[in-house]
């Protein structure tokens, strides 16, 4: 009798537990939305390509976990915070979306860490820069994968001067996210015994940059710090090669480089350019594999790390929701996220601190000459190797809300 | 049908569609319609009836948006001040900006206010205030007057509303008061109005103002809906977006801008699931109007409607 | 300041300004004569460097072949957007050809982003014209000399034939009194259409010219469109001269600012076409 009254206690408060949470995949469906730019300027390294990316780790997820139903949906926000708002909260409240992936654009993935917040959602950014996502603007839904601000700042400032290059002239896009890398990285080539030897603010979308390139080559630094991304990048890097700075002796490093852009320049121009990055396909066996399925996925276009963190991910998201039995709370899935160490064949083992950071080692590559190249996309060599725990800023100097 | 009787049944129509629209549609969605319409109303107030391309219209509705922002969130004020200080930000800017550009007219005009709005945009993309690239967020909405909570969907949107019914009847008015009458005659032959005795000048520039007016209240009331404001706003393809609206709707009509808000923002949101048309779809709906849709969606319903009731 | 580096720097803007000189060449054409605000010019001069980019990698045609053939293609282009379209507007307000032509640009660039993404294509410098020249007090980049040599040369060429010669002379009365003009048995529509072929050809070259050096992209048109329209307009809107002039001279205005006040670089053209256009409405060479 006790045993049976026991029993049923037990199933009723499991009934009841499970009435609260298990019902809990909301719609019956895992719904993921890719939100990014599809038709401007980081349509390529992220765009549809994301989508793909999305695709798969849903794909590999279900080949050894088939217990949840996952969809996938993409919109494109145009770079507009307006835009990629109304469509994270109609997604969210009226077609049954449980994370957003993706998000390029600070202005856009600030603006969606709001709503995801104030609609206990999940958010994972991989494609957005502001290491504000993790640190005043923390949120308990966000995990920011992939890269930031401090991680290139750190990774290439310290990198560099540590193999010789302890001078530096910097170029720099006259706006926020250029001024923060400048900053991030002047305080690390500093701390490492470098010295910066001067700057130059240029407005964005200039075109043209003799006249900024005459004055880093004046300047005699050894190392010119190009603190700019996309075009600005792109047309630095061009006529950096037109006006002989590379032969001339000096190098120059991106600051912010994607693989999409190094193939719109073409090696002849980026030979020589250092940069860092947390994922390049042609790393080992598992990323070498994983981006032959996606390139083939892709129109043959070879991931970007970007997209890279997008698969990531969603993987370990959907490893989360499916340990929890649950999506509806988009908190509790973060913090399982948090909870569950991370491992997929494009990062390796990781994990993902309270902050939202997720961690992994970081990569210092050079661009290789057109002579060292044996095909479309074979563009990088590997300099030096920066290990997960010196990659990102410190959980304490974050001043993230969540952590004090 | 008669004038009066025509505009009564269109503003009816009007206020009834947007009164139910939270039913069907989504309630956020309908409040970017409505402050988008509100901010081609303004700019339909100097080109339709002033005559008066103006190529920079962001600049009144993206400082509009980052006062409003700031008031809000960094100096604490109440939503209906913030908003305010937004409109009036706006009014000031355009008073400025207006001394310059009003002295030219057709192409010059619309050149000066494309320059002035570089120019404004260039300040908020290196000022601090404004956040740079990563705009202003988080940008949080009090209870209005105190009572009722804006939070709560429809609450905010029968708020967006009414300061859309506010801004629309101010405009209705403008256009058929005396001083509507002399805008229209100076927008048709501005030396015959002179030689009336007009100071022309005086009249563009109150036009102006109270178009920059307008738009920045358009602005202001779009940064307390999706609580942020970002370098888009102040961006020219901004701009362009307005003058498609008003083409589209139609040039001079009460009703057009209204209209053409609503097909363009509602374009741009569905649109964005198919990846990356909507800026071609944009483009080509410019051409059309342009060669076959000159009168715009409503200036092609009134000529019917006149046609009809004139045979 | 050394002297030095100013030298340097005054070069630079000069080379810039022939860029400018040369992309303002057309759209002071098509305004010159036609009254039409050509806004599609940024994106036919991205078209040029596409073109080129094409050229080389479909066809084999290297750097100088683009170059003859460009203005060609992308003319044509223009050619057929003149006869469909441009013509139905003449007799309106101008301000309908400014919005046509601002909604092609969007169908233009909307279509090529579409298909190329935004990273851009490689295109390089011609291997005749690499490598740098030592002039002293910098390395001027021989790709560089040559732009400015070819830029004087097209822009007095273009010059010369709108205002010195027979067939420029009759395009200068066609625009001003076509019904004259085509009472003396010239055929106007046709000048028209070809002069408008001819604005675009020359947006096409200069876009030729900057594949080599500036990312091809399909935003490369609108960053530079309204720098090019504010030289326009600071020129005077209806004089070749003018065009050419303000923009040799805005681009080392321009390059002294990059280097004694360079955040303010990308907005002096834009405070000195308010200040210009405040005083002197007609722009500096402009007649009323």
């Amino acid at each position: 009798m006790r045993l049976k009254l026991k029993t049923l206690v037990a199933a009723a408060a499991l009934a009841l537990g499970a009435g609260a949470a298990h019902a809990e995949i909301t719609g019956g469906v895992v719904k993921i939305g890719v939100l990014n730019d599809q038709s401007g300027l980081y349509a390529d390294l992220g765009g549809q390509g994301s989508v793909v990316a999305a695709k798969m780790a849903v794909e590999d997820f279900a080949a050894k976990d088939k217990s949840l139903k996952v969809e996938v949906i993409f919109a494109d926000h145009q770079n507009k915070p307006d835009v990629g708002t109304q469509i994270a909260s109609r997604w969210f409240d009226a077609e049954g979306v449980d994370a957003i992936v993706d998000v390029p654009t600070s202005s856009v993935a600030l603006a969606v860490n709001d709503v995801a917040r104030a609609k206990n959602k999940v958010f994972i950014d991989s494609g957005a820069a502001s290491s504000d996502l993790t640190g005043a603007k923390c949120s308990p839904n966000t995990v920011h994968w992939t890269y930031d601000t401090w991680m290139l700042a750190n990774g290439t400032g310290k990198a560099i001067v540590k193999t010789g290059g302890d001078t530096w002239f910097f170029i720099t896009a006259d706006y926020a996210f250029g001024a923060a890398l400048e900053r991030d990285t002047s305080a690390v080539i500093v701390k490492n015994g470098g010295k910066v030897l001067g700057d130059v603010k240029v407005p964005l979308n200039t075109q043209d940059f003799s006249s900024f390139l005459l004055q880093a080559q004046a300047s005699k630094a050894k190392i010119i710090g190009l603190a700019n991304a996309g075009g600005d990048t792109i047309n630095s890097i061009k006529q950096a090669a037109e006006f002989g700075i590379v032969k001339g002796g000096q190098n120059l490093a991106g600051l912010l480089v994607f693989l999409s852009d190094i193939h719109g320049i073409g090696l002849d121009k980026a030979q020589g350019l250092i940069l860092t990055s947390t994922f390049y396909w042609d790393m080992n066996d598992q990323t070498r594999a994983w981006s032959k399925r996606f390139a083939a996925l892709n129109g043959g276009k070879e991931p970007t790390m970007v997209q890279a963190g997008v698969y990531a991910g969603v993987l370990h998201y959907l490893k989360a929701v499916s340990a929890l039995k649950s999506d509806a709370d988009g908190a509790k899935v973060v913090a399982e996220m948090k909870k569950l160490p991370t491992d997929d064949p494009l990062f390796g083992k990781g994990t993902i601190r309270a902050d939202g950071r997720k961690i992994h080692p970081a990569y210092l590559y050079e661009v290789k000459k057109p002579s060292e190249s044996k095909g479309p996309y074979d563009y990088y060599k590997l300099r030096a190797t920066i290990p997960a725990d010196e990659a990102f800023r410190p959980l304490s100097e974050g001043g993230c809300p969540l952590v004090k | 049908m008669s004038e009066l009787r025509y505009e009564r049944v269109a503003f009816a129509v009007m206020f009834v569609a947007f009164a139910v629209a939270p039913l069907v549609i989504y309630p956020n969605f309908g409040m970017q319609l409505l402050c988008f319409a509100l901010f081609a109303c303004a700019f339909n107030l100097l080109i339709g009836f002033g005559g008066l391309l103006s190529f920079g219209h962001a600049m009144f509705f993206g400082m509009g948006s980052y006062l409003a922002a700031h008031a809000a969130l960094v100096w604490g004020l109440p939503i209906e001040i913030a908003i305010l200080t937004g409109a009036a930000t706006s009014a000031v800017l355009g008073a400025v900006t207006g001394l310059i550009a009003i002295r030219r007219q057709g192409i010059y005009f619309a050149m000066i206010t494309l320059a002035l709005a570089q120019m404004v945009y260039f300040f908020c993309l290196r000022a601090p205030f404004t956040g740079g690239e990563n705009g202003i967020n988080s940008v949080p909405r009090t209870h209005l007057l105190g009572l009722v909570d804006l939070n709560q969907p429809l609450a905010m949107y029968y708020f967006v509303f009414a300061i859309f019914l506010a801004g629309f009847l101010l405009i209705h008015r403008i256009i058929h008061s005396p001083f509507g009458q002399v805008l229209k005659a100076i927008r048709e032959n501005e030396p015959r109005a002179v030689s009336l005795g007009y100071r022309t000048e005086r009249y563009k520039l109150a036009a102006f103002v109270l178009s920059a007016a307008l738009a920045g209240l358009a602005g202001a009331t779009k940064a307390m809906v999706v609580h942020n404001a970002s370098l888009t706003d102040v961006y020219w393809a901004m701009s362009g977006e307005v003058v498609l609206m008003t083409l589209l709707g139609g040039m001079g009509t009460v009703f057009g801008p209204v209209v053409g808000a609503v097909v363009i923002i509602s374009m741009q949101l569905y649109l964005a699931e198919l990846g990356s048309w909507v800026t071609i779809a944009q483009g080509m709906i410019f051409v059309f109007c342009v060669l076959a849709f000159r009168r715009g969606i409503v200036g092609e319903i009134e000529a019917f409607l006149r046609k009809r009731s004139a045979s | 300041m050394s002297t030095q580096a100013l030298f340097g720097q005054l070069l630079i803007g000069l080379i810039n300004g022939s860029f400018y000189a040369l992309l303002s060449l057309g759209l002071a054409v098509i305004f010159g004569l036609l009254n039409i605000i050509n806004f599609a010019h940024g994106a036919q001069y991205m078209l040029g460097a596409f073109v080129a980019y094409f050229l080389l990698n479909k066809a084999g045609l290297g750097y100088w072949w683009a170059l003859v053939i460009t203005p060609f293609v992308v003319g044509a282009v223009g050619v057929v957007i003149e006869r469909l379209m441009l013509s139905r507007l003449y007799k309106l307000d101008h301000l309908y050809g400014l919005l046509l032509t601002f909604g092609l640009a969007l169908v233009f660039e909307g279509t090529f982003s579409h298909q190329f993404g935004s990273a851009g294509m490689p295109y390089s410098i011609p291997e005749s014209l690499q490598g740098v020249q030592n002039l002293g007090f910098m390395y001027l980049p021989n790709y560089r000399g040559w732009v400015i040599f070819a830029s004087l040369v097209i822009c007095l060429a273009t010059w010369f034939v709108i205002e010195r010669t027979k067939l420029g002379s009759y395009l200068r009365a066609a625009t001003e009194n076509p019904t004259l003009v085509q009472a003396f048995g010239i055929n106007v529509p046709r000048m028209i259409t070809l002069t408008y072929g001819a604005g675009v050809g020359l947006a096409a070259l200069a876009g030729v010219f900057a594949a080599p050096i500036y990312q091809v992209s399909p935003q490369m048109g609108s960053s530079l469109i309204i720098v090019v329209f504010a030289v326009v307009v600071i020129g005077g809107m209806g004089s070749i001269m003018g065009s050419i002039l303000t923009g040799f001279g805005l681009g080392i205005i321009e390059g002294l600012t990059k280097y004694i006040y360079p955040e303010a670089s990308s907005t002096v053209i834009f405070v000195i076409m308010a200040i210009v256009l405040m005083i002197r409405p007609q722009g500096l060479f402009g007649q009323r």
